[in-house]
This record gives C-alpha cells, structure tokens and sequence, in this order.
C-alpha cells in the first residue's frame, strides 16, 4: 500500500510532522529563503538564448547613418516645445508627413483623480502625434510600434529627432512586411495609456479620447525610447510593466543581441553587466534580480512599454544614460542597433511566443524561469500548510473545558471525538 | 627477278592481311560505339524537384531547390519533364529586399530565380498527397500535363528533395510529413507500373540518410546530405537579405555541376565525392546496392541532363542485342534487326 493510503502509516506520518511541526516551518522557511537566493548563482541561472526561429541571429546588414539629421530634427523639436509650452503637433505633423508617412493625430483628456494643491481636480489633455509607414509589398495586417514618450518634465526631444530620422531611413527601404507606426505621445504615460485605448477600442481608464482616423494591424512588438542627450554612454533597459507582467524574453534577448553586435553598452536595472561570474558577479546577480523583484512587486510600469503589455503586445523601454565615461555613443550606433532590432522583428510570421514569460533577470545575458524560481515561493507556503495542518490538532489536544470556541453548547463536546478523527481521515486521505 | 617477284606475292596478303586487321579494328570501334547507345537503357530524362518548406527564414530551401533546377535545364531536361514543387514564393516574398530574385550565393551573381522559372506546384500544393500522386501517376483527369510525371519504362528520374527532417521522416509545410516508408513504397509502385529504368533520388535535410534507409526497388541510386543523428547545416549567411541563403551540401553541388556540360564524362563517383566532411560538416551518404551498374559507369548526365545520343558512322553496323544490359534492367522486349 502506498504511503497515504496505509491508515497504520499515515497516522505515523501525521504524528511526525505534527511532532516536528515547529523546525519542519523553520528549516521550510529557510529554504525558501536559501533557494531565493541561490537564484543569482551559475547552477540555477542560464544563458539567453534566441527561442523564436524565424527572428535567427543578428544577421542584418545595418544601414542608418541619419545623425545629423536627428540631431536637426532634435533642436527643432525641442525649440517649438519651449515655445509652445506643448507638444508642437503641427510642425511634428508636417515633418512626419515630408518624411512620407501617413500622418494622424488623437487628442485625449483625463481628470485625474487625486486632487492637485492647486486645484480641486486636475485635469490634463493633450495631444498624440503618429505617423505610419505602410509595407510596400504586403498587406497591412501587422505592425510594429517605435514610441517616444514627451511629457512636461522630459523633452525627449532627442529621441524624438532621432524617430524622425529612423522613419526617413525606413521609408527608403522595401523588405517591409509589416506597417511601422511611429508614435509621439503627450504626458509620457498618458498619452500612451489613451492611444492603446482607442487602438484597441477599449475604455479602462475612463480616459477621454478621440476615436484614432488610422489603424496599422495587430501590433506585434513595439519600442519606446527615451533618451536623455544626443550621446549616450549607456542604454538601460527597463521590462517590468504595469502589476508586474514582463514582455517575452526573446524581445530581451534580441535587444542584447544587438548590444553585443554594435558593442554598445547595455544595463539591467543601472547595473552594468558583469564581466566574469566569478569574483562578485553573482552578488551582483543578486541584487539585479532583488531589484526587479521589488519592481515588479510595486505594480508601477516602468515606462511606456508596460502599458503595451497589457493588450499582450510585447514591448521595452530603451533609455540613453549619459553619464561620466570615457565612451559614448553617438544617435547613430542607438539608430543603428533599433534598425537591425526592426529588421528582425519584422522577420516576425507570429506573435513571439517561443521564449519565457514568467522569469527573473540576474544579468542581461542570464535568466531564471519560472520552474526555478517558482520551488523558493513553494517552500514558503508550506510553512503556512504545516502550520494549518497542526492548527485543529492543537484545539482538538486540549480537554473539553468551558464552553467550545464555537459556542454550540454540550452536543459539541461529544461530538469532538468523532470530528477529531473524522478530520484526521479527511485531511491526509 | 624471281625474288622480286616472290617479294611482291609475299607483301600483297600481307597488305590484305593488315588492311583486313585494321578493318576489322575499325569497324568493332563503330561497333563499341554503337553498343554505347544501349549502355545506360534510357531514352528520356525527367526531373522532379521538390522543396518542402515555407516560410522567409527556409529562403535556403527554396535557393537549394531552384539550383538544381537550374542546372538540370541548363543540362538539357525541358520545362516538360520537370516537376518542379516549392512550398513558398521566396521571390516575391515582402521580407526580401531584391524582389524577384533568389540568389544561391551572397556575392549575388548566381540568380537562380531567373526569368524563365516555371513552377508547377506552388504554394500550398506542395503537399505529402500531391507529391505521392505525381510519383505514382495516380492524378485526377483533370491536372494539367505540366503537374504530371509522365515517365515511362525508358525514363530516368531524378529526384531531388529538401527541407527539414528528421530520423525517417521530411517535413511538409510545418504541417505533415512523409516517411521513409511511403516513399519506399511509392517507388516500388513506380516499378511495379513500370514507370522509370534508374532513379537518382537525392536529399538534403537533416540526418537525410534515413529517408533512403527503406527503398527496397531495383535501379534506385540515393545520396544524402547527413547521417542520421547529424544535422544538415546551412551555407551563405547574407546580412544584406537577412537570411541564410544555401545549404552546405546542395552549395559544393551546385558548384560541382556548374563544371558539368552536356558532354562532360563525370561519373557518379565523383558526385559521391562532393562535399567531404571538412567542408559538409556532416557526413554526406550515398546508397548503391539497388542499383544494377556500375556507379563509376553511371555519368552525370545520366540523371542530370536529356543528353541525345547521335553519332554519325558512314557504315552499317549490325546490333547485337547485349542480353547483359537487357537482362539486368529487368524488361523483355524484342530488337527488330534489319
């Protein structure tokens, strides 16, 4: 007979984990704690890897050479902004529509609900700008998404430039299958919580927008950009999205691939990646992935792309760091890295679907799925399974005195027996 | 005088004797020569070409299968005699940034695509059913005669076939798949309705050895790309169009025929030389226990071309009929001999 099903057994093993059922909880919850940890260390993490066949290596000849125009494009834009105090949506309209795109605008309001210091309740509107790039040969039934958040406190108006300059790059080439939509939203988050909306013609958030003139297909990835000043030292990049849901590693992976390829330098979470594993790569590891894990836990998107995740349409947020260091990176080598990942998303047939969606990040080139990390929550709840377990023997133990938790009275005592070994039947049988 | 004369008597046979010899040498050459004719016993060559894969990312497959079909009509096999099957439309594809080519080499100077391409089964034709009723001659009345392998006991076919595989089976269009069962089966239903002399059958899949592993019908010559467990790898990375465009082993072919002409004398045993394991990466195969010649008597051309015998001879030759080669292709039938 097996183990649980032999009553002369399972009364032995009921009795020995009730016994033990102190240090059973304690040793459990050290070793969820241990194995959390452990997470960081070479034996539980492994190597990304490219899952998705159709998107291959990084195998493209990149061709982006617009700085300069970027950086044109970018003074300008940032020069009608100071002006307008706004987004200037008539003059990114117009140099949308020279580049060659289709060129449509939405405008959204929300009050929001809190009340300012200022006024009662506040009230933000604002106005979406994007332009689309049609497939030349193929029928528009996908899209991909290159988006620059500007809000009142970040310009981003490099990023903007460098959009621009990207969209008069793409619009010269004809391996296209899929639309490119370039969008440039207002009050950063806002602005794309209400184009998602209406592109999805859904109403969560109660946000007021107008109904969107142009539509690309099913977005299948899309990008968000923030770059801080037109050279950069760094690119970081953010996954976690609104309540924690995190975009398909393979979207991660080819983004790490490009970095590799253009040599450019790419950070998870601040934190530069570590050059061997050995001297204190794994603390390192570990604070990486300590730090996703409370942002995560915070529920906040960490950028426009978290918002993206919720409509299941997988995206980043790539931001250019400028800081102190010897070598920095021109728009161009961030053109060029957004290029080749565009080139090979458009590869696309599906949506990506072959990698994880569930994992932890203790480094950009390392990961830690779900049936690994998921054992460390597990072992913390049996601590709450061994304590259920030995609660109704504790009440049960002691001998009938006074009146029963329960209040029912004389006919409880009686049939207290009967329900003691009832229960012990029914919760190990 | 007399020994002049004894002299002259003496050299005349002699003369006669060797004129005679030479005569004789020279009309078993003719003779030699006309017994080539009856050599390989086929009178017609067809092709069927098979590409089993869709999709942008299998842009090998489709360059691996158009190679062949460019040296086989190069060769001389007609647009008629050739059943030429791609899953997918590479050429026109959105994703490729040279429309209406497909190029085999990324200095891009071979375009196999061409402009004289012709496609019989596209798209979603190309299926384990169709292929199966283009070999067996099962076709409804209604096919056009450019979907149909119209061979007979005369013909030899090469067949050619790419895409992805595995341990005894090819992949259809990421959907179904034949195995190296029914394809057996489907040849000996080929020889049972006598509808080839010798076939070439040639592979180019991962561990492709055990697609030939089952033939059990005479006249049958295979190669493959890989052994199984091996994996067939591929060629030409273009960062230009983005995708591999060969495969290792269908590459050093291509290159191997491309010395071809119509009247070259290669035999066989160097195409089983082609693509050695330093350059193949995987162990390329070949099969010729089914077959009745000799493979260093089997020419290229044999398979890969429609090569029209004529020789011009000033005499009349009387045929004999070699029972050797007739006997060993299997068929009675009768020379009439003027």
């Amino acid at each position: 007979m097996g183990l649980l099903s032999d009553p002369v057994r399972r009364r032995a093993l009921v009795r020995l984990v009730l016994r033990l059922n102190a240090p059973l909880c304690v040793l459990s919850y050290a070793a969820g704690i241990a194995w959390f940890l452990a997470l960081a260390f070479p034996p539980l993490t492994q190597r990304t890897y490219m899952s998705e066949n159709a998107m291959g290596s990084t195998m493209v000849e990149e061709q982006f050479a617009g700085g300069d125009r970027a950086r044109a494009w970018a003074r300008d834009f940032g020069a009608h902004r100071r002006k307008l105090g706004a987004l200037p949506a008539a003059w990114l309209e117009r140099t949308m529509r020279s580049v060659g795109l289709e060129v449509y605008t939405q405008s959204f309001s929300r009050k929001l609900p809190f009340p300012d210091e200022t006024h009662e309740r506040y009230m933000v509107s604002g106005t979406n700008v994007y332009g689309i790039l049609r497939a030349p040969r193929a029928a528009s039934t996908e899209s991909l998404v290159l988006t620059v958040p500007c809000g009142p406190d970040s310009t981003n108006s490099q990023a903007v430039g460098l959009l621009l300059a990207l969209a008069a790059h793409f619009r010269g080439q004809i391996y296209w299958a899929k639309d490119i939509i370039f969008l440039v939203t207002e009050h950063d988050l806002l602005g794309t919580e209400a184009w998602l909306e209406a592109y999805h013609d859904v109403n969560v958030t109660g946000m007021q927008s107008s109904p969107l003139q142009g539509r690309a297909g099913a977005i299948q990835a899309a990008v968000a950009l923030e770059l801080s000043s037109d050279v950069v030292t760094s690119l970081d990049v953010a996954v976690e999205g609104l309540n924690g849901q995190l975009p398909n590693l393979d979207l991660l992976n080819l983004f790490q691939t490009f970095c590799q390829k253009g040599g450019l330098l790419c950070t998870l979470q601040g934190k530069l990646q570590p050059q061997d594993w050995t001297s204190d790569g794994p603390l390192q590891g570990l604070q990486t992935l300590l730090l996703m894990v409370l942002q995560q836990a915070s529920g906040r998107p960490h950028g426009p792309h978290g918002l993206f995740l919720r409509y299941r349409v997988e995206a980043l947020t790539l931001r250019g760091i400028n800081s102190f260091r010897q070598y920095k990176y021109d728009l161009v080598a961030v053109g060029k890295a957004l290029e080749g990942m565009f080139r090979k998303l458009n590869h696309l047939l599906e949506r990506l679907h072959q990698s994880f969606f569930f994992y932890l990040l203790p480094a950009l080139s390392r990961f830690v799925s779900i049936g690994l990390y998921m054992p460390a929550a597990g072992f913390l709840l049996l601590v709450l399974g061994l304590k259920i377990s030995s609660a109704p023997q504790s009440t049960c133990d002691q001998p009938p005195s006074g009146p029963s938790p329960l209040g029912l009275g004389q006919g409880w005592r009686t049939y207290d027996t009967r329900v003691r070994g009832d229960m012990q039947t029914h919760f190990f049988g | 005088m007399a020994a002049t004369s004894y002299c002259s008597r003496a050299v005349a046979p002699l003369a006669g004797l060797l004129l005679l010899s030479f005569g004789s040498l020279a009309t078993s050459q003719i003779e030699e020569q006309a017994e080539q004719f009856f050599r390989s016993g086929h009178t017609n060559n067809w092709a069927v070409l098979v590409c089993t894969s869709r999709f942008w990312f299998n842009y090998r497959h489709v360059a691996n299968t158009l190679s062949v079909y460019r040296s086989v009509k190069r060769l001389g096999i007609p647009d008629s005699h050739i059943v030429l099957m791609l899953a997918d439309d590479m050429a026109c594809n959105p994703r490729n940034p040279k429309p209406a080519t497909v190029f085999s080499h990324k200095n891009m100077e071979l375009n196999v695509y061409g402009d004289d391409v012709e496609v019989d089964y596209r798209s979603y034709e190309v299926t384990v059913e169709n292929f199966l009723r283009v070999l067996t001659g099962r076709i409804p009345p209604s096919t056009p005669r450019s979907k149909r392998l119209l061979s007979d006991d005369r013909s030899n076919i090469l067949i050619y076939m790419t895409g992805h595989g595995g341990n005894g089976f090819l992949k259809f269009q990421d959907s179904e798949e034949i195995t190296n069962i029914e394809l057996a089966d489907a040849f000996e239903q080929m020889w049972q309705k006598r509808r080839y002399n010798e076939l070439l059958f040639i592979i180019d899949t991962c561990q492709g050895a055990s697609m030939y592993e089952r033939f059990y019908s005479p006249n049958i010559m295979a190669l493959a790309s890989s052994q199984v467990g091996e994996d067939s790898l591929s060629h030409q990375p273009d960062p230009a169009i983005g995708v591999h465009l060969m495969d290792r082993y269908t590459f050093y072919v291509l290159e191997f025929l491309e010395e071809i002409n119509p009247a070259s004398q290669t035999n066989m045993n160097d195409l089983f030389q082609v693509c050695p394991k330093s350059l193949c990466v995987s162990t390329p195969g070949h099969r010729t226990d089914l077959f009745q010649r000799d493979p260093k008597n089997v020419l290229i051309t044999d398979f890969f071309g429609s090569v029209r015998k004529v020789e011009i001879t000033t005499e009349t030759i009387s045929l004999q009929t070699d029972l050797g080669i007739l006997e060993s292709s299997g068929h009675t039938w009768k020379l009439l001999v003027p």
